[in-house]
């Protein structure tokens, strides 16, 4: 579904993807992993389309489609979703008014119909239930004042309401005490099937404990240094980057 | 229903350009272009006005004569040519309309566009609606129900005819003809507006509400608004306003006078969508309006609500005299300036009484090349023991070519008083956009939202039945305004 070729991206003039090759496909858990500042969230915004950054080399094809001339929000209708880092406030904007807004723009670029209130409503209260968000943050505006736990469950609630076919999780489980992380991450088990996969940026293994990852990549400077299977992150778990460093010559 | 329904709106919204710029086709009553004596008699005479009227309107030009146009605020003003306007335009018809039937068919179609069904409006909202197309007042709806309750809601016209001791009373009481420049020129040239009395503890049943529209070319609007609200009485006052595309400028002039007495409350809102002009800056309505209410009564209470998008210029400061004791005034404000639109609005809040109260919340959004200015005068008198006000004023700027500005006045003779002033200014953040486009939600949409939410805090106090029509206005006035 999703295949990155010779992928650079600069900030401000500044290189940071220096050439990432990656293939994703339906029904696949990928965790990237990698020290801080060799990029992975600038991964996450070049494929997600954030202006800030300049694509200078390579090809993103999201089934079958060239990903990197499509719209940010057209990326989003196509089924990729972005779980951020750091999510945004957006006062005075009600979650219902924003999530229906969002809803209801997809459903316009599938040719759908909008969703009445009622439906609306019944939607929301069954994705909250996933990842057992309260009613109370629901009808609060985007974010404001939630505390980082809080944003990080509610990235995950609208990952259950958009259903995409691509998400990638920043780093999710910073933020989340032992029970939320429970509780999300059993959230994203159940939103997984077949058809859709799942990219998740992580430093920690206690995350891949809940969500198994397929594949382990190491990103390094801009590069995927190194890729493997599940022992791949205990082992980075265990002995740090330092190895992986030494094995490229830098040490 | 619609307003359960903010994503509907937001879709709703397609239209990129002024969509309320069409021109009714109309046979029109336009008088000589200029300004003189003899216009002024012109006018009163074929408005069959008494003597008294007359009298009022001559002191006032006269009055005007002498007067240079102020320069204070922070506007560009074009020199104005006050002998190029006509000063009395209205659709003609052979009489006053008795029934909805008899409204002229066009006129009719006019207010339709403009989503002011008159029928709908009677049977549905409940609104009793006072429409007043380029000079006159065309229609009240409505009229017999509140006349059971004993509130007056008719033209000012005809509210001259009816009720003179009333009109005779309380005009000029608040803002007199020699308060300001553009206050004389209203007073000696006013031709309609809307008169609403509301008797000793009545409670409006029903929002009461005008729509302006300037129709005629190279003519001016100068309504006049009077409301009466008496003692432990309550109303709430809507007004619109919007105007066709016109290469020209046009002059809105007008007065709005509120007279709150004891344990009475008034709310006054506003949706200003006169046509700003184009994207060039070529065109657009000046709007020149002096509003002010007097809190005369112990316990009274005054709200100002506006959203201000329209106008190439703005000058507006609706204000509120606190005299009676523990009296209260409000300001809520949101102004939308885009393109090479100029606006210069804010409040007075004057506390007379013991402890009165004043808050004033203005959000200016300002985008294009235009310059959005927030203007404000706290003043407690002497004899105002224990005043208290809170002034908030947040600027948003959308992109590096706007201005926004805030002269926030303060003039403090008790030392009881507590003023506090806060304001903030900000640019709209890229990230809350990208945020929005990631969920799937088009850059136009989401600065409608991001601005909607902004200016949630002044949209809440607008009734319902207008809180939609504003959050709309919102974000076509700002379609294009980032990227
Ligand atoms: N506007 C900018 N100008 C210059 N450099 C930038 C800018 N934004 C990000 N960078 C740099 O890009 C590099 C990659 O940042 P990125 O956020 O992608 O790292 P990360 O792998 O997600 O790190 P972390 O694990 O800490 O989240 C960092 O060195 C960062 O300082
Ligand atoms: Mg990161």
């Amino acid at each position: 579904m999703l295949k990155i070729t010779d992928l650079h991206a600069s900030i401000n003039g500044k290189e940071i993807l220096k050439g990432i090759n990656l293939v994703v496909k339906p029904g696949e858990v990928h965790a990237i992993m990698g020290p801080n500042g060799s990029g992975k969230s600038t991964l996450s915004a070049v494929l997600t389309g954030h202006p800030a950054y300049e694509v200078t080399r390579g090809s993103v094809e999201f089934y079958g489609k060239d990903l990197l001339a499509l719209s940010p929000e057209d990326r989003s209708h196509e089924g990729l979703f972005l779980s951020f880092q750091y999510p945004v406030e957006i006062p005075g904007v009600s979650m219902v008014n924003f999530m229906r807004t969002a809803v209801n723009e997809q459903r316009k670029y599938r040719g759908l119909e909008p969703l009445s209130a009622t439906d609306f409503l019944k939607l929301m209260r069954e994705k909250r239930a996933i990842v057992e968000l309260d009613n109370k943050l629901a009808s609060r505006s985007v974010n404001e004042g939630f505390s980082g736990g809080e944003k990080k469950r509610n990235e995950i609630f609208q990952m259950a309401m958009l259903e995409p076919r691509l998400s990638i999780l920043d780093e999710t489980d910073s933020g989340l005490d032992i029970d939320a992380l429970r509780i999300v991450a059993g959230g994203v088990n159940k939103l997984k099937s077949e058809k859709n996969a799942t990219i998740v940026i992580t430093h920690y293994q206690r995350l891949l404990d809940y969500i198994a990852p397929d594949f382990v990549h190491v990103l390094y400077k801009g590069r995927i240094v190194k890729s493997g299977g599940p022992e791949l992150a205990l082992e980075l778990e265990e002995r740090g980057y330092d190895w992986i460093k030494k094995e490229l010559g830098e040490i | 229903m619609k307003q359960d329904n903010p994503n509907e709106i937001l879709n709703d919204v397609t239209a990129n350009e002024y969509k309320y710029g069409f021109v009714t086709d109309i046979e029109t009553d336009i008088i000589p272009k200029g300004l003189s004596e003899d216009i002024i008699r012109h006018i009163s005479q074929k408005k069959g006005e008494p003597e008294w009227l007359l009298e009022f309107r001559l002191k006032a030009y006269a009055y005007w004569k002498t007067l240079e146009m102020p320069h204070w605020a922070h506007l560009t003003i074009p020199e104005i040519d006050y002998q190029a306007i006509s000063y009395y335009a209205a659709p003609k018809t052979k009489q006053a309309p008795k029934s909805l039937e008899e409204v002229d068919p066009e006129l009719r179609k006019t207010f339709d566009k403009l989503g002011i069904s008159l029928e709908e409006q009677m049977k549905l909202s409940g609104i009793a609606v006072d429409a007043v197309m380029d000079s006159v007042s065309v229609r009240t709806t409505f009229k017999e129900k509140l006349a059971e309750l004993g509130v007056i809601f008719c033209s000012f016209s005809e509210a001259v005819k009816d009720y003179p001791d009333l009109v005779k009373r309380y005009l000029g009481s608040v803002v007199s003809y020699r308060d300001n420049f553009f206050a004389a020129l209203n007073s000696a040239v006013f031709s309609d507006g809307s008169f609403v009395y509301i008797p000793k503890g009545v409670r409006c049943p029903m929002e009461l509400s005008t729509y302006f529209r300037i129709n005629a070319a190279n003519t001016g609007q100068f309504e006049r608004t009077l409301i009466v609200a008496d003692d432990d009485s309550y109303v709430s006052y809507l007004e619109g306003c919007t105007a066709p595309m016109r290469d020209e400028n046009q002059l809105h002039a007008a007065i709005v006078e509120i007279v709150v007495h004891d344990r009475a409350e008034v709310k006054y809102s506003t949706v200003q969508n006169w046509y700003p002009g184009d994207k060039e800056g070529k065109g657009g309505i000046y709007n020149f309006v002096t509003k002010r209410g007097m809190c005369k009564g112990d316990h009274s209470k005054l709200s100002w609500t506006q959203v201000e998008t329209g106008s190439a210029i703005t000058w507006k400061y609706p204000s509120c005299v606190l005299a009676g004791d523990h009296s209260v005034g409000e300001f809520y404000s949101v102004a939308v300036t885009n393109n090479y639109q100029q606006a210069d609005t804010g409040t007075k809040m004057i506390h007379i009484g013991k402890n009165t109260r004043s808050t004033i919340v203005s959000k200016g959004i300002s985008a294009g090349r235009s310059q959005n200015s927030y203007r404000g005068l706290v003043k407690v008198l002497p004899g105002a023991e224990n005043a208290r006000n809170f002034t908030q004023c947040d600027s948003l700027l959308l992109s590096s070519d706007c201005g926004a500005h805030t002269f926030p006045y303060m003039d403090i003779q008790n030392d009881t008083a507590i003023v506090e002033h806060e304001a903030t200014t900000s640019k709209i953040n890229e990230d809350q956009i990208f945020y929005c486009n990631q969920r799937g939600i088009p850059t136009e949409d989401a600065v409608g939202l991001i601005v909607n939410g902004y200016a949630k805090e002044v949209m809440n106090k607008l009734p319902m039945e207008f809180a939609v029509e504003a959050q709309k206005l919102l974000q076509i006035s700002l379609e294009g305004s980032v990227g």
